[in-house]
């Protein structure tokens, strides 16, 4: 009967966490005390249910006692919480909580991940917020995620809520003229739980990955917005990048995305990620994330095809580059030229990158020197390679452009590694 | 190019660090030490005691002054020196920012100008 209600609550924190917390900090967009009172209802969930059962409508039933415990806290100046557990429990929790309709609990975690994301909310701070006000992840949890120290992270998650709350960001959904603007934010922030800039260095202290968090995320977007392309984009994009994790190292060295195993790619998660793309492209637009998704899954085909179609592909990053040209869809984008056109026109296209930064832009000189190697032009390869390891901190990787170097003039058809493969 | 790469960060409160976030400290460090290692770029690697264990000296005045603490008091202090040697300052640049300190300090890039090696001063290159 314990573990029975332990389990039940616990099951309940994964799936119901973000909804009470929605609703509970919608009412006065204090974050904070949302989480006290939430925290305080579950404490109680454990203390009260292995005796009394787990009662029917159990997150109806925590919503009251948060609710509740919000209110006598409010009431209370000098906020006299601290004992008040066991007493506040026994008569806070109306007998009518077993009535209530359990759909009738409103999904309001779509004003939330907005307000996670708001303009006015620091940039780097929006995914941790994510995690912790939608899926109740605890500071330390998220530090780790992010190599910070928990302190550390602590005190800027409590910095953003209470801007939040001092700032009256609106627990709100945008309007249709709002939506295109505020989307973006929101969609960066949970593809920033599945790419978290993870120091490279080999064997770095262990570190939860958040990539399943992202897609849960990313789906649960998809849910509450589901005639939004971008939304179902990120979806895909997500689900195809999670479907080829398995086949991105062999042993101890790195594997480029088109010299990868087909054969270990995730193919539900490749089906899931076609059909998330397949509902996208019906809604049309031609968003970022969808042309990041098509690209993956343009990939993905070889597993069927058994080959690459790199003609498609440079049409894909051509349109990607319309609408994000980043420094690595343009060092992808010569890179798909070179295959397309020959070296020396993949060589020209990333000479016409004009930015500064691309100097040192560890995928640029990797793509360089893998395009002056099929050139024949050996010995600039050979600089090009130098240049490339010095700037690869991801042993793995290293040891992949330490093998292509130690190749070169042999066969002049190493493959080069696609910047985000 | 040999570079010193200066670890600055605040220095925390001892009670407000937990043992296990020490640890996880200390593992990142150790990896990153170990990647730098495995580059063949590492040369020496340092990581100071907490900048209230220092003292500080000056013949200045002509006579010894001994200061406990800090040469000088910052937000930030010195907390780590890593030496390394790599072709150019991208790649200097591109294993500072894997530094763990760079999370929550900053890591200063410093070109080394000569020394001292086998009895006698060397350029730094």
């Amino acid at each position: 009967m314990t573990r029975d209600a332990a389990a039940e609550a616990e099951q309940l924190a994964r799936v119901a966490y973000g909804r009470l917390l929605a609703i509970l900090a919608a009412r006065d967009g204090d974050i904070e005390a949302a989480e006290d009172s939430l925290a305080d209802a579950f404490a109680q969930a454990l203390s009260s249910w292995p005796g009394a059962g787990v009662p029917r409508n159990p997150a109806a039933w925590l919503l009251t006692v948060a609710r509740h415990r919000r209110h006598d806290v409010r009431r209370s100046a000098v906020h006299r919480l601290t004992d008040s557990l066991d007493e506040a429990g026994a008569s806070a929790v109306p007998a009518l909580v077993d009535e209530l309709d359990p759909d009738a609990i409103p999904d309001r975690r779509l004003a939330l991940l907005f307000v996670c994301a708001h303009p006015a909310i620091d940039p780097a701070i929006r995914t941790p917020l994510m995690l912790q006000a939608v899926l109740g992840f605890d500071a330390e949890r998220i530090g780790r995620a992010f190599a910070v120290p928990e302190a550390t992270m602590a005190q800027r998650l409590v910095r953003a809520k209470r801007r939040i709350r001092d700032a009256g960001i609106p627990f709100a959904v945008p309007d249709r003229s709002q939506m295109p603007a505020r989307l973006g934010p929101v969609l960066e922030a949970i593809y920033g739980a599945y790419a978290i800039d993870f120091p490279l260095v080999a064997g770095a202290a262990p570190r939860d990955s958040l990539a399943d968090e992202a897609h849960y995320l990313a789906v649960t977007l998809t849910e509450l917005l589901p005639e939004e392309p971008e939304a179902l984009g990120l979806a895909g994009l997500i689900s195809f990048s999670l479907a080829r994790e398995p086949a991105r190292r062999t042993g101890a060295e790195f594997v480029p995305l088109d010299e990868q195993d087909p054969g270990r790619w995730d193919p539900e998660l490749v089906a899931l990620g076609e059909r998330y793309l397949r509902r996208a492209r019906a809604l049309g637009g031609m968003g970022r994330f969808q042309i990041e998704a098509a690209i993956q899954s343009a990939h993905c085909d070889r597993a069927t095809s058994g080959q690459t179609d790199w003609r498609a592909l440079r049409t894909l990053y051509a349109g990607l580059l319309s609408v994000a040209p980043t420094l690595g869809a343009r060092v992808a984008y010569a890179a798909t030229t070179g295959r397309v056109e020959g070296a020396e026109a993949g060589l020209a296209a990333l000479e016409a990158i004009g930015d500064q930064a691309v100097q040192r832009f560890q995928p640029a000189w990797a793509t360089r020197a893998h395009l002056l190697g099929e050139a024949g032009r050996t010995e600039e390869a050979a600089r090009a390679y130098e240049r490339a390891i010095s700037l690869t901190t991801d042993a793995a990787a290293r040891r992949y452009l330490e093998r292509k170097r130690s190749r070169l003039g042999r066969s002049g058809h190493a493959r080069e590694a696609e910047p985000g493969a | 190019m040999r570079y010193a790469l200066l670890l600055h960060y605040p220095q925390p409160a001892v009670p407000t660090v937990r043992p296990e976030e020490i640890e996880a400290g200390k593992a990142a460090f150790h990896a990153y030490a170990k990647a730098l290692d495995d580059a063949g770029v590492l040369r020496s690697a340092e990581v100071l005691q907490q900048v209230a264990k220092a003292t500080s000296l000056s013949l200045k005045q002509g006579t010894p002054q001994v200061q406990d603490g800090p040469f000088a008091e910052t937000k930030e202090a010195l907390a780590g020196i890593f030496m390394i040697e790599v072709p150019d300052l991208d790649a200097a640049l591109a294993w500072a920012e894997q530094c763990p300190a760079a999370r929550w300090g900053t890591v200063e890039i410093r070109p080394s100008a000569v020394r001292f090696v086998d009895g006698t001063w060397t350029g730094a290159t």
